[in-house]
């Protein structure tokens, strides 16, 4: 490791938990980061930190046999819908009824597929398991975005970056305004239709937004590693179609001489509306967790050289919870407990219920704020923000295009560079 | 294995489960019908001698058969984990189909043998590999065969004679075998069965030895002498500790008979606890390259190795960095605790290597 290196580690210490984590370490390692200074002392932030590192130590200890039974049981429900959702699906041809109730069995389990099962396993919720089929390296999910990807974009860039303007990918996915501080281009008056469109085809974006195009572009990704991501997301993607809109469609083809002709396009469309209902749902969940209003966000001054304390306190303050039954909780893959999960992401989701009750004694003692509320609710408050937004701002500092904005990013970018020559 | 199983994993029905393998919806019908994953049922676990257990197993349709001197890798799920850890076989290649044994030495350190020693029950799954290892005999088989070994690593030799006695082997078949003592030895009953006509079974108890015994100590050439072998003339196969076969093979490089040996390290994981942080070599085994360990995180070591190993948060938390551990022990720097499974994942930013370990880098 390089001296001067914006990345360098020689003072992460991990056993040592209260440091700042390696990727948030700023060239001027005296400078303390100012995340949760409104709401307690630096005293404060670091018994924070290691009374959340205690509740996760509890619960890493209690992990056990209840824990596999889960996971499984839910792999059970979710293959059992898929197979009986492709069955009534095939036997739809026959019948609208069946058709349709195939779709919609299918569409469920392939939710439990993408939020359950494959966004926690490959979070390496059940790694300490060493079953390799629930293996979060191995793991590849019902999905066109290859895993591989994903768990870069996710896992590391969005649930290390939480919420840090410039650094997490995740704030409006490149593609919307969510944020005051986001800066507003004319495409941004699009807002709502755009999100609406995302919303049905979720998991083209999801993998459109792992290749990481903007990356590329400006340069800091090389042309062999953008190739490579292009390359992986073309694989998955066509063995995807391949499974829904030829493999399945073909074994339709034998009812063809029964029911006629459109036999196969009956099948193409019900799984097209399983993939449609699972993409509604995986978007509505996981815009209700970042984007309702008063969840907060950062910029990367403020989060440099964070301590413990302060990491989990960024990822507290950037996520917001859905309030609702045990079965939306499950459907949802526990994500209603957003903020439960970007404090502890690798701890078994079913967890995260008995750990919010610690959670919220510690927003009592600390006088924090706890982002949570029905569905609806939050929903109402994403749309809003979305069209509040999605306005062209008075101020020329928001305006992405304006001159005073030009000027600030030339200067930031010319700051960067003489402080990365001096070191 | 069977058609039905080559259909279940032929591409097309890959194609229909993509991007799961046929054996994750198969698994959930019923453990043992997976058609690629090998499993078995424990058919019955006896204790031996010396403190080791003899595990007889009935493996599912998966598994290729084994050739005597192979391993396995077995796991049994304990509290919802996983434990593998690596045994040989020490059954004759001549039971009936799929049925084989696995005899392991209970160690007081070893979660997994001291398991199977005490809890394992009949019936229960176990999750293993394909049998693997190049310490086999070749085919055809030569009249003539020394076979030495050492504490526990008699189990594959075990298989070796067991499959040669049933086969009829009609060649001179000396079988050296050193033990602590008698009551350290494994298979004794066996031991003092398996004597014929064309077997020599020839022990030697190196810390209490056998009243009237005419060999004593550790191996020796004058053993060999002894007992009328020509190391240059016999094809022989060693296994057991590290210092038995260091002193058969110096023995062989000095009559230049090297050419004629076979061997086989059986090295019974330790783990040592009490040991200051920074012992052992850091093995990254898919690189070939290995380092001192220094105390620092595996991924650190890994960088300092001039590997680049994926890496996020570095703090534990995103799994990016998630690799296979192959064998040693490795010490969470947050939680301090202690993780010895053979083949487990492990997170390389926020584990330590407790003495010696390879890794999948």
């Amino acid at each position: 490791m390089s001296k001067g290196h914006p990345r360098q580690l020689t003072h992460y210490d991990a056993s040592n938990h209260n440091q700042a984590p390696a990727p948030l370490v700023g060239l001027d390692t005296d400078k303390r980061a100012t995340v949760g200074l409104s709401y307690m002392t630096y005293e404060q932030l670091d018994e924070f930190g290691a009374e959340l590192d205690a509740v996760r130590q509890r619960v890493l200890d209690d992990l056990g046999q209840k824990d596999a039974d889960y996971i499984r049981r839910v792999i059970r429900v979710q293959q059992t819908a898929e197979v009986l959702g492709r069955i009534a699906v095939l036997a739809g041809v026959f019948n609208f009824w069946v058709l349709a109730a195939g779709a919609v069995l299918l569409g469920f389990s392939k939710i439990l597929e993408n939020m359950e099962i494959g966004h926690n396993v490959m979070h390496g919720q059940y790694d300490w398991m060493n079953d390799p089929m629930i293996d979060g390296r191995r793991y590849e999910w019902d999905n066109v975005a290859p895993a591989q990807d994903w768990k870069h974009g996710h896992n590391f860039i969005h649930h290390t970056y939480t919420n840090i303007h410039g650094k997490d990918r995740d704030i409006g996915y490149g593609l919307l305004r969510i944020d005051d501080d986001q800066p507003w281009y004319p495409n941004h008056r699009f807002n709502l239709p755009l999100a609406f469109l995302l919303m049905l085809f979720f998991e083209w974006g999801v993998m459109y937004h792992g290749l990481e195009l903007d990356e590329y572009l400006s340069r800091k990704m090389t042309k062999a590693e953008f190739g490579h991501r292009k390359s992986r997301a073309a694989r998955k993607a066509r063995r995807q179609v391949l499974k829904d809109y030829v493999a399945y469609p073909a074994i339709a083809a034998l009812a063809i001489p029964f029911v006629g002709w459109w036999a196969p396009l009956a099948v193409i469309g019900a799984t097209f509306v399983a993939n449609v209902i699972r993409n509604i749902w995986a978007f509505l969940i996981i815009f209700c967790g970042h984007f309702p209003a008063d969840v907060e966000t950062f910029h990367e001054e403020d989060a440099e050289n964070e301590t413990r304390g302060q990491w989990y306190l960024r990822q507290l303050l950037g996520s917001a919870n859905i309030s609702g039954s045990a079965p939306f909780h499950v459907l949802s893959g526990n994500l209603s407990h957003q903020i439960e999960h970007h404090l502890f992401p690798d701890i078994p989701a079913r967890r995260y219920p008995e750990v919010a009750k610690d959670v919220k004694l510690l927003v009592e003692k600390y006088g924090l704020k706890y982002n949570t509320g029905r569905l609806s609710k939050q929903l109402f408050s994403v749309a809003h923000q979305l069209a509040t937004y999605g306005k062209k701002p008075s101020d020329p500092y928001k305006q992405g295009r304006s001159p005073e904005s030009r000027a600030l990013r030339r200067a930031k970018r010319e700051a960067r560079e003489r402080e990365l020559a001096q070191a | 294995m069977g058609i039905l199983r080559t259909v279940l994993v032929s591409k097309p029905v890959r194609a229909l489960t993509s991007p799961h393998h046929p054996d994750h919806y198969l698994e959930r019908l019923h453990p043992l019908a997976t058609a690629e994953a090998v499993r078995a049922r424990v058919v019955d676990v006896r204790r031996e001698t010396g403190a080791a257990s003899t595990v007889e197993l009935q493996a599912n349709g998966a598994w290729r058969g084994f050739e005597p001197g192979q391993h396995v890798e077995f796991g049994v799920e304990v509290d919802g984990t996983r434990k593998v850890r690596v045994f040989s076989v020490s059954s004759s290649a001549h039971l009936h189909d799929r049925r084989f044994t696995v005899s392991v030495k209970a160690h007081p350190d070893g979660y997994v043998s001291q398991f199977l020693h005490r809890d394992l029950e009949r019936g229960t799954i176990v999750y293993l590999s394909q049998a693997q290892g190049e310490f086999v005999l070749p085919d055809p088989v030569p009249d003539d065969l020394l076979l030495i070994s050492g504490g526990s690593g008699i189990t594959p030799v075990m298989s070796m004679v067991r499959t040669l006695k049933d086969r009829g082997h009609a060649g001179h078949v000396t079988f050296l075998h050193y033990a602590r003592s008698r009551t350290d030895e494994m298979f004794t009953a066996d031991l003092d069965a398996l004597s014929s006509l064309n077997i020599d079974v020839v022990r030697i108890y190196t810390r209490e030895p056998a009243p009237g015994a005419q060999l004593r100590g550790r191996f020796h050439i004058d053993h060999l002498k002894h007992l009328g072998i020509d190391p240059t003339e016999t094809l022989t196969y060693v296994c057991g500790p590290a210092g038995l076969i260091a002193s058969v093979r110096d023995t062989y490089t000095d009559l230049g008979a090297a050419d004629r040996l076979r061997l086989e390290y059986f090295k019974v994981p330790s783990v040592d606890l009490e040991a200051a942080d920074a012992t052992g070599t850091l093995s990254f085994d898919t690189s070939g390259s290995e380092a001192a360990n220094t105390g620092a995180t595996i991924l650190e070591q890994a960088e300092a190795a001039g590997l680049s190993p994926e890496y996020g948060c570095r703090m534990g938390v995103c799994n990016t960095c998630a690799v296979k551990k192959l064998s040693g022990a490795v010490r969470h720097v947050v939680s301090g605790e202690v993780c010895a499974n053979t083949d487990e994942t492990i997170k390389i930013c926020v584990n330590v290597p407790v003495g010696d370990v390879a890794v999948a880098l």
